[in-house]
Parts: structure tokens; sequence; C-alpha cells
């Protein structure tokens, strides 16, 4: 088996916690990335368990639902052999009479390693991070930053494309609200990636001088040319009625579906974070048809939940794994 | 009883009578008794002390200022008296060189009512510290709905009224408040923001908020709210005070409308003066303020309004919180920013260490316009009034240190900053109400 993430010479991984892409710098975005071929390799393996993380406690402390997201990091922290429990809270702690960090100094008490936290509030991570003697993984933030998203996109592409330097990669949808779309404009942009935003007006933020990105409104404009065509959720629950008019003009000026494909180059990518609204930003002739890799982010997202519980954890030895 | 005291050899700076010369200060009874040409004093080289009977203050090398009015100030008492109460609030304001502030209404139960409002006063008497003059609400209840009894309100001593917080939104109502107030020769205050507009926004849109992934207030929230309110205030020749202006787009509307005659004055606070959007960094829930703090250009136009006298005055929007509450989610913490207490350091700093202002310029800026506004007789040094006196050291060094305040809200972004200058004494009706510990660096 050749590993499919290039050897780059990185320094070791430093820090205490994954908060964001935007203050990583691209040495530390590819030592993620390498580490994460490696541990690609144990989930295929009969016995996908190694001890790295064995004695370490994991806290899944979701105040945001989800499915997928959480369900990756707890595979991710048992392959790693860690301990970890899952905590569904789903109101703001203020409502209680505590605020956020009560809840962690509790957390705290337990002396656990490791908090993968996701939040409906922008830099609740990174609050948490400055008071917290644990390592915290940010899995969701708000509007604000999904780094181990961007970071299984990027890997997605660079184990498909050979590389990521140089790609026209389009992201398509709510970019305004989006924190797949930010962590994957910082990560894909420090890695070489030529970035174009698309979407209407109201879902696309004006202010976006240092982003270092094309904006389109025309979806045809994104398309032609791309590599990679990244689809956003539309997300209901966050929008006010006056963003888009209705969810079948936005489909009908946005939606990727056959015919726009065929324009595009016969090999790009479409890629989803899912969950995938089928029959709005993605056609479901699209989703399941050849160029869609969005099952394969999913197994990728595993193996890079894996890198980052692991860096962080371990905070600058070499990844170095045997099975048991 | 005769108590006579001298402030002796400061720099006097008193716009309202363009006095600007080193001089002594002569205070018998709490009144202004004369204003001397400065007398080399004999035995006092070393400090304050006491002469022919007289208390000496001895203030060379400083600044003599009239006693600081501050329009804009939540003293949070009655209701939230975990985050400050009026006897807290008074003994910061006079650290901070304060003899006089304004209380906002945003009280629980709201300032909408005679009782409200002499509460506020006889617990402020009985502190004694500063004056506290009362801002009533526009609207009962602050709701924007029905108006309170204006009359009943400045009768009990209101100098104005706003729905500070909740902006008068419904125009025929605002109409009507700038209409009926006329009567009484009092502003409407109003916090110009549009509801809809800066609705779920928890800091200014721009290059941060969209990078933070925050939801944001654009400028346009203010601006459409300040020229709607100008339109209002020459339809019904009201008076309309524009609180804590942050655009460059309402300077310019407010400077216009104050060319064409119309009768608008505006505040503007020292943490819109000194900070930028940037300030809330990595989600600084101290940097959380209403308005929020917006870009370098809106700065630099704040500025400039302050020194061509289209920002009449410098208030502080002092917003005490408890800590727990400025530890919450960045969009849930509340906004504000514990302000009476480094005002007068951040101005210095900002201000006159840039040359963006004269000293006469500030001073008329926190004493001498927000008195008018408020049509207090204070803000003067002129023969006869009421000795409230502000002794500054224009050039100490010091280090803001939050957990020292005599505030309980310990809510700034200035902690832990180094700024340049700070009330060394102040007097309120001739008294000693504050005296800085230190006299050295700091």
């Amino acid at each position: 088996m050749t590993t499919t993430v290039q050897d780059v010479a990185v320094s070791p991984w430093m820090r205490k916690d994954l908060l964001g892409l935007w203050e990583l710098s691209a040495d530390e975005i590819r030592l993620i990335l390498q580490t994460a071929g490696s541990f690609r390799e144990v989930s295929e393996r009969s016995i996908k368990k190694v001890p790295a993380l064995r004695g370490k406690t994991v806290v899944n402390l979701f105040f945001e639902p989800s499915t997928r997201t959480r369900t990756s990091f707890e595979l991710a922290a048992k392959r790693l052999s860690a301990d970890i429990i899952n905590i569904a809270a789903q109101t703001s702690s203020l409502s209680k009479g505590e605020t956020i960090l009560d809840t962690v100094r509790n957390l705290e008490a337990f002396n656990v390693d490791i908090i993968v936290i996701r939040h409906q509030s922008a830099g609740v991570p990174h609050a948490i991070a400055r008071k917290s003697a644990a390592s915290v993984i940010n899995a969701g933030d708000g509007s604000h930053e999904h780094p181990t998203q961007a970071l299984l996109d990027m890997f997605t592409i660079q184990e498909k494309k050979g590389r990521i330097e140089g790609l026209n990669v389009s992201i398509i949808g709510d970019i305004a609200h989006s924190r797949v779309a930010r962590s994957n404009v910082w990560g894909l942009t420090k890695l070489g990636a030529k970035v174009t935003l698309c979407g209407p007006p109201t879902l696309m933020p004006k202010h976006l001088d240092d982003w270092n990105t094309r904006v389109t409104f025309d979806v045809e404009e994104a398309i032609e040319g791309a590599d990679v065509l990244m689809l956003l959720r539309i997300q209901h629950e966050r929008q006010e009625t006056t963003l888009v008019p209705s969810l079948r003009e936005y489909r009908l000026r946005y939606g990727l579906n056959a015919e726009r494909l065929a324009r595009g180059k016969p090999d790009v990518l479409v890629m989803h974070p899912g969950p995938i609204n089928r029959g709005v930003e993605l056609d479901s002739s699209v989703a399941d048809g050849p160029n869609s890799v969005i099952l394969e982010q999913v197994t990728n997202g595993l193996a890079v939940r894996m890198a980052v519980l692991y860096l962080v954890a371990g905070q600058g030895r070499p990844p170095s794994i045997e099975e048991k | 009883m005769s108590e006579r005291v001298i402030i002796s050899g400061g720099r006097v700076v008193d716009p309202a009578n363009k006095r600007d010369e080193i001089a002594d200060v002569i205070i018998e009874n709490g009144r202004i008794a004369d204003i001397l040409a400065h007398v080399s004093a004999k035995p006092k080289r070393n400090g304050n002390g006491a002469s022919n009977g007289a208390t000496v203050i001895d203030a060379q090398g400083c600044i003599v200022a009239p006693g600081f009015v501050d329009l804009h100030t939540h003293l949070r008492q009655p209701g939230r008296e975990d985050k400050e109460t009026i006897e807290t609030a008074l003994r910061a304001a006079v650290s901070g060189g304060f003899t006089t502030v304004c209380a906002m209404p945003n009280t629980e139960p709201a300032i909408d009512s005679r009782g409200v409002v002499e509460m506020v006063r006889q617990e402020a008497q009985r502190v004694g510290l500063a004056d506290a003059q009362v801002i009533g609400a526009v609207t009962i209840g602050r709701q924007g709905k029905e108006l309170t009894p204006f009359a009943e309100l400045f009768e009990a001593g209101c100098v104005g009224l706003s729905d500070d917080g909740s902006p008068v939104g419904h125009s025929l109502l605002m109409r009507r408040a700038l209409e009926y107030a006329r009567m009484f020769d009092r502003p409407i205050i109003q916090h110009a923001e549009d509801s809809q507009l800066a609705a779920g926004g928890v800091m200014h849109e721009g290059a941060v908020s969209t990078r933070l992934g925050l939801r944001g207030m654009p400028g346009a929230a203010e601006t459409v709210m300040v020229a709607r309110d100008i339109a209002l205030a020459e339809l019904t020749g009201g008076w309309l005070h524009v609180a804590h202006i942050s655009c460059a787009e309402t300077v310019d509307l407010i400077r216009d409308a104050k060319r064409r005659g119309i009768r608008v004055t505006c505040e503007a606070t020292p943490h819109h003066l000194a900070l930028t959007d940037a300030a809330v960094g990595d989600f600084d829930t101290l940097a959380k303020v209403n308005p929020p703090l917006r870009t370098d250009r809106d700065r630099r136009a704040l500025m400039q309004g302050l020194a061509d006298g289209t920002i009449d005055a410098i208030a502080t929007d002092h917003a005490p919180h408890t800590d727990w509450e400025k530890e919450a989610e960045f969009d849930q913490a509340p906004f504000g920013i514990s302000g009476l207490e480094t005002a007068l350091a951040v101005c210095i700093t900002e201000l006159i260490e840039t040359k963006a202002l004269a000293w006469p310029q500030l001073i008329e800026r926190l004493s001498t316009t927000p008195a008018k506004i408020a049509r207090l007789a204070s803000g003067s040094l002129a023969k006869g009034a009421a000795a409230d006196i502000t002794v500054i050291n224009p050039s100490l060094r010091w280090r803001v240190q939050a957990a020292r305040f005599a505030s309980k809200g310990r809510n700034t972004p200035f902690d832990q900053k180094d700024l340049i200058g700070r009330a060394v004494a102040v007097l309120r009706n001739g008294r000693l109400v504050y005296e800085a510990k230190e006299a050295g660096e700091a």
C-alpha cells in the first residue's frame, strides 16, 4: 500500500488544542493530513484498534444535535483505545443559571484529557481552551469553524487528486452562515488551492477582502473549470425568510443537477459535508453519481479525527502505530 | 461652618468662562469664592497641608477643571444590585473624576414614574459622593408603546428622557415624544438603532465578524435611525440627543443637521474613540458592547467630530456586569463596558497625547457641554458656583487593574492596559470626595 499523503518533513505538533484552521500553518495542516494517512490504514485491518490513547479519557460534549460528527469522534476515540463518554446538552447553559465554563469546570473535576465540543455559539471552544487544562477539539462552533470537517475534505481531495495546490475548488451555498466554508477557505488557501465562493448575495458575506477567494453569484461560473465542487447544506434552521425567497427558487438557481454537472470537468469531485437536502442543493442523481465522493468523506473523517485526537493527546511525539 | 479650601498652583481650565491659566482656586462654604493669580506658596512645597486655617491642595503640574458630568451611566439600582449599586457606582464616578452622573432608566423597575426617580435621588443623596441626576423613560416600562407621564417625571427632576437599550422604533411615538417634550425644553435621548436591521447582532458587521462567524450589526442600523430621528426633530422642533454615536456616517448626518439649524446634540464614549472591532479578537466578551466597536475609519471620524464640535459630549455608557455573565458564550453575554474609572485616562491617552484635542476642548466635552445638555449649573468654575472640581494629573502613567475598581463591574477591555493621566483629587460642593492614594508612578 502506498501512502496517499505525500511525506513532507514537518515539525512536531505543539498545540494543546485544535480550535480552527485560521491559526494553523500550512505545515501543521500537512502534519494532520499525513498522520491521518497512517490511521486510514488502521481502519482497513481486521482488528481496527491501536493502543495509542489507552488510559486517556475523551468527552464528546455536544450542545447541538449531531449524528455524523459525534459518531465519527466516538469511533475514532475507541479505535485509539481511549475511554469516551458522550454528553448531549441541548440548551444554553445560562438558561440553567450556570455558565458554559461551570459545565467545563465540572468535567475538569473528573480529570478528562480531551474535550470534543460542538456548540451553537461561535467561540465557545476558544473560551473553554483558555480556561481548561484539557485539550479542546472544536467539532463545530456556530458559524465560525469546523476544522475536522475541512481537514477530512482536504484529505479526500488530496487522496483523489494527488494534490491540493493549484486546484480550483468551488464552494457553493450558504457561505455566510457556514462554519464548513470558513474552515475550508482557511485550510485550502493555505495549501495553495484557488477557492471560488458561490451563492446568492444574501448568503454571501460582504467583507471578504482578506479571504483570498473569488466570489460569484453565478453557479455556472463556479462549475466551469472547477476540480472540486463543495456543496453546502441550505440550513433551514439558521434561515430567516428573507435570505432566499424559497427553497424552490434556490434549487432552480443554484441546485447541482446532472445537466449543470455535465458542463463541468468530467473528473470533477462532488463533495458535501452532510446531511444532504436531496433535491435542494444537490440532485439525487448527482449525490449518488460517479463524481460524488460523499461517502469517502465520511470514511476519511474517521482517520482525520483519529489523527487529531492522537496529535493533541501526544503533543510532539511522531506517530508510531503497532497492532496490539 | 466656614470652610476654606485653596487649590493651589494648578492650570485652571474652565471653558465655560474661557479661562486657561495657572491660578489658585479659593473655595469658601462649598462655593467658588475666587480664582486668583497664583501666589507661590511658602511652606507647602511638599504636598498638601493647611495654611491660615485653609486646607490647601497642591495642584502644581495638574489640571484643575470643573467636575465631569456623565450623561450616560447605568447605576443598575433598583433591580440589579449584584451588578452595581448606586453607592458603588458613585464611588466609581468620583474615582474617575465625575461629580455628576445621569442615571439611565433601564433599571428593574424602569425609571418611568416619580417614585423611582425619587428613590434613586434619595439614595444618591444618602451616599453623597457624586450627584446623581436621573433620565426617565420615554415609554412605560420602556416597552415602546405608551408615553410616560413626562410632566411628572420632569417635575421630579429628570434631565431628559430615554428608552436607552430599547430604541423608540415607532416613528409616530417618537414624533410625539419629541413634540411633547418641547414644553419642558428637555431632550429625548435616543439609543439609535434599527432593531430589525441589528436583530441578533453581537458585534460590528465587518471583516472581524465575518471571520469569526458572528452575527454583525451594520453601521446602517445606527444611521437609518439617526436619519429618521433628525427628520422628526426637524418636523417637530423637538430636541434630539443621540446617545453613544459610533459611525462615521452618523457624525456626517449630525454635522449636517446642526448646520441646518436642527436641534440635535450627541455624545460619544471613550471606548468608541479608543478601540475598534479588532478588540473582539478571539471572542473577548469584554469588548462586546452596544453600539459595537466599529472600524478605524469610524473611530477617526468620531475624533474629528469631537474636535470640530459636532460631538457635544463624551459620555461613559458605564455598564457594569458580573464576571459570570461576561463568561457566557459570546452571543449570550450581555453588552457593556464598565467605564467610569477609565474614561478620563482613555481620553487623555487617545485624545490629548495624540494632540487630537487640546485640554480646554477635552474639559468642554467632559464638563461644560454635558452640564449644558442636562441644564445643570455645574460644569463651570464661575465665582459663586458650587465647587465641583476635578484635579487631574495629566502625565501620571498607570496600569488599569479592574480587580481594584470601586465599581462592582470589572468588565473592561482596558484591564491591564497602560494609560496616561488620572483624577487625583475630586471635590463636590467644596468637600474632598476622592483623593488618589498613590501620588507617584503607579
